[in-house]
């Protein structure tokens, strides 16, 4: 049986876009705004301010153990408007598929997006396809943008962050990153390493209860948990010093990165949250967090410091401290 | 347990702390400099016990020259290449592989050799090249590529050997005069392939001991603790921290490897300069799989970086602190030398993880 593959003719504009659209995604994603069929869609939104992010999703494989490419696109778009404060609403996405996909391919990724938006309680409002030749792209890249309403009383913001406050990371880090580099290169560990892909909508109703306790939150995606506290510290003009032997890293994660000579504090995260937290507070939304089965491994991992404005220290297990640099170029295994 | 091997640590931490006498330790291997660097170690020594980082990370090694002549055969001959990582950053005289790639070069890579093979039965119709590097610990996994692609009759895949041998390194290093080593840290992974004999013959040839080390915090501080124990007792003999890995014998399997394939050559060291049979080349029988041969690549000849003072570095002759380009012209974004484009680079290590010069 040959299978259905996308072909240039489904980017068309014509009856087999229209097809596709039915099939596909509009079969996936019902809702009354994006059943209207208008150019874009119109929104009802609550007064206030909004917040709005959007982030493009061109990984390889599109498949992976935690998730796929659908899913992804929903939960960094999520959790982009969750650092913002905000509880998203709506989502757009565009897509742009290579020739050749195989359509059940695509099936599954719409639902997956469908399924992840249902949990997270939010609508995929409007959406665009393009089909590229075979070799322009890979297998298919998704665009999505998210709006978000952020409550009156909040402020999430780098420059809020003041000395003493603690930083909390809400779990392991460096799941997604090896996940994907395993798969990618069909490296096989005793203990298989998943994704943490997840959207952390439930950290919405432990977080609210905090007001502006909370000073700022950030996604540790690409660049990782090392490269959010540099842009942290640089942006909010203070100094972070951070515990080697408090970052939660499972041992799957640590065992394969020094296999490899690579840094988990490096590694892309899908599925966590750096919260930067007044002091006094620090503890019980700690508490709060672990409670959580999201956040279960969430732990403060350092400080801020008013002394060496712009870096980030780490003080390793030997009690030595050292600098966390920001990752330079790409992070490649070692030679030897 | 983790509390006792904390604990551990801080004893052995402690005992270093107070050795009375002046030394000068080298660690040979990147991989030392890099978990050296990282655990903070170098800083907790008191100054009368100095560490030097050694030629021990592959990439750091490689001659410009080489360099340049790996870049030559990608801008002129229609081949895909594959290279491991590190290699990408590295800057030729006037261009970098990462920059041929931007260009248009088809350079792929690959976490083991055999991804290379892969890519060799896939392309039938065009020249796959692996680009060879590292020293004993990864040449045998080369060698077992080649033959390999020998038995399935790939005739459209070859190799360009940057690889060497780590001991007349250190033989040359030992000899001059002008770098002063009391002691070695000797690299564990090369060792689990060579095994400990070279390592106390250099010992004794010389009078330095050697520790062979593994690479966590806790072997590292073992490794110098038992230098310092030789250098105390006025010893210079071999001794086997990493023996849950190393065997005395290393693993005659893999050399075996290696010898059916390589033979040893004069190569250029950066840094170092010529040291003879320090390289490795693809024996006659299997010269067709060589692809300086294959492809007719000239040598090329060396043109030194202004200011880059990667070779005093890697001969431990200063620390990169000393060299005037380091973080100001060289930096991991802006790399002048090699030191800093890898990972396990002593210029890249110190960069990443002290916090001192060039930064504001």
């Amino acid at each position: 049986m040959t299978q259905e593959r996308i072909l240039l003719a489904h980017g068309s504009g014509g009856l087999m876009s229209q097809r596709l659209i039915d099939e596909v995604f509009k079969q996936a994603w019902r809702n009354e705004i994006m059943e209207a069929m208008l150019d874009g869609a119109i929104l009802q939104v609550p007064a206030g301010r909004l917040a709005m992010s959007t982030d493009s999703f061109v990984i390889t494989p599109l498949f992976f153990p935690g998730g796929d490419i659908g899913k992804l696109s929903i939960c960094g778009t999520v959790n982009d408007l969750l650092a913002c404060g905000a509880t998203p609403l709506y989502l757009s996405t565009a897509f742009i598929i290579e020739e050749g996909l195989p359509l059940a391919d695509l099936r599954v990724i719409a639902a997956s997006m469908a399924q992840t938006a249902r949990e997270v309680g939010v609508k995929l409002v409007t959406g665009d396809t393009k089909v590229v030749e075979k070799g322009s792209a890979d297998g298919v890249f998704i665009n999505t943008t998210g709006i978000g309403i952020i409550p009156a009383d909040i402020d999430y913001r780098p420059q809020r962050i003041q000395p003493q406050d603690q930083v909390i990371v809400t779990g392991c880090v460096g799941d997604h990153g090896l996940a994907i580099l395993a798969r990618r290169e069909g490296l096989a560990f005793s203990t298989p390493v998943v994704s943490d892909c997840a959207a952390l909508i439930q950290l919405r109703e432990i977080i609210s209860q905090y007001g502006n306790a909370i000073r700022c939150m950030r996604d540790p995606t690409r660049g990782g948990l090392a490269t959010v506290l540099n842009e942290i510290a640089v942006q909010a003009g203070v100094g972070i010093h951070v515990k080697e032997a408090d970052i939660p890293v499972a041992p799957a994660v640590q065992g394969a990165c020094d296999l490899l000579g690579m840094d988990p504090l490096y590694m892309a995260n899908e599925g966590k949250m750096v919260i930067f937290v007044a002091a006094a507070l620090a503890q019980s939304l700690l508490n709060d967090l672990r409670r959580l089965p999201q956040t279960q491994a969430a732990s403060i991992i350092g400080q801020i410091s008013a002394e060496t404005p712009g870096m980030v220290l780490i003080e390793t297990e030997l009690g030595a401290q050292r600098i966390l640099g920001i990752l330079e170029g790409e992070h490649v295994p070692r030679i030897c | 347990m983790d509390n006792d091997v904390k604990e551990y640590k801080q004893h052995l931490l402690r005992a270093i702390q107070l050795f009375s006498g002046s030394v000068s330790l080298m660690e040979v291997c990147g991989t030392h400099t890099m978990a050296i660097a990282k655990s903070g170690i170098r800083g907790l020594l008191p100054p009368n016990i100095k560490l030097l980082s050694g030629p021990g990370c592959p990439v750091c090694v490689t001659s410009q020259g080489d360099i340049d002549a790996v870049i030559v055969m990608v801008q002129h001959k229609d081949i895909i290449l594959i290279t491991f990582g590190d290699m990408m950053r590295v800057p030729g005289t006037h261009s970098s592989l990462q920059e041929e790639r931007s260009r248009g070069a088809d350079i792929r890579i690959a976490y083991s050799p055999l991804d290379a093979l892969r890519v060799a039965r896939d392309n039938p119709d065009k020249e796959v090249v692996f680009l060879g590097i590292g020293f004993e610990t990864t040449t045998p996994t080369i060698a077992i590529t080649i033959e390999q692609a020998r038995r399935e009759g790939l005739n459209n895949f070859s190799v360009f050997s940057l690889h060497k041998v780590v001991p007349p390194a250190l033989e040359l290093i030992f000899s001059d005069s002008e770098i002063k080593v009391d002691g070695l840290l000797c690299p564990g992974h090369v060792s689990a392939v060579i095994g400990v004999k070279t390592f106390g013959s250099l010992a004794r040839k010389y009078h330095k001991p050697c520790v062979v080390t593994g690479f966590e915090t806790l072997d590292i501080l073992e490794g110098i603790y038992m230098l310092l124990q030789q250098l105390k007792k006025e010893e210079a003999r071999v001794e086997n921290q990493y023996s849950r890995v190393v065997k005395p014998e290393g693993n005659p399997i893999a050399c075996q490897s290696m010898e059916r394939v390589f033979q040893p050559v004069p190569a250029r060291w950066r840094g170092l300069g010529m040291i003879p049979a320090s390289g490795l080349q693809l024996r006659e029988e299997f010269s067709d799989m060589d692809a300086r041969k294959r492809f007719d690549i000239p040598e090329i000849e060396e043109i030194p970086i202004k200011g880059c003072a990667c070779g005093e570095v890697l001969a431990g002759k200063i620390t990169p602190l000393e060299c005037v380009l380091f973080g100001q012209a060289c930096t991991p974004l802006n790399p002048v030398g090699p030191c800093m484009v890898s990972h396990e680079g002593s210029c890249a290590a110190y960069y990443r993880y002290i916090p001192t010069k060039g930064r504001s």
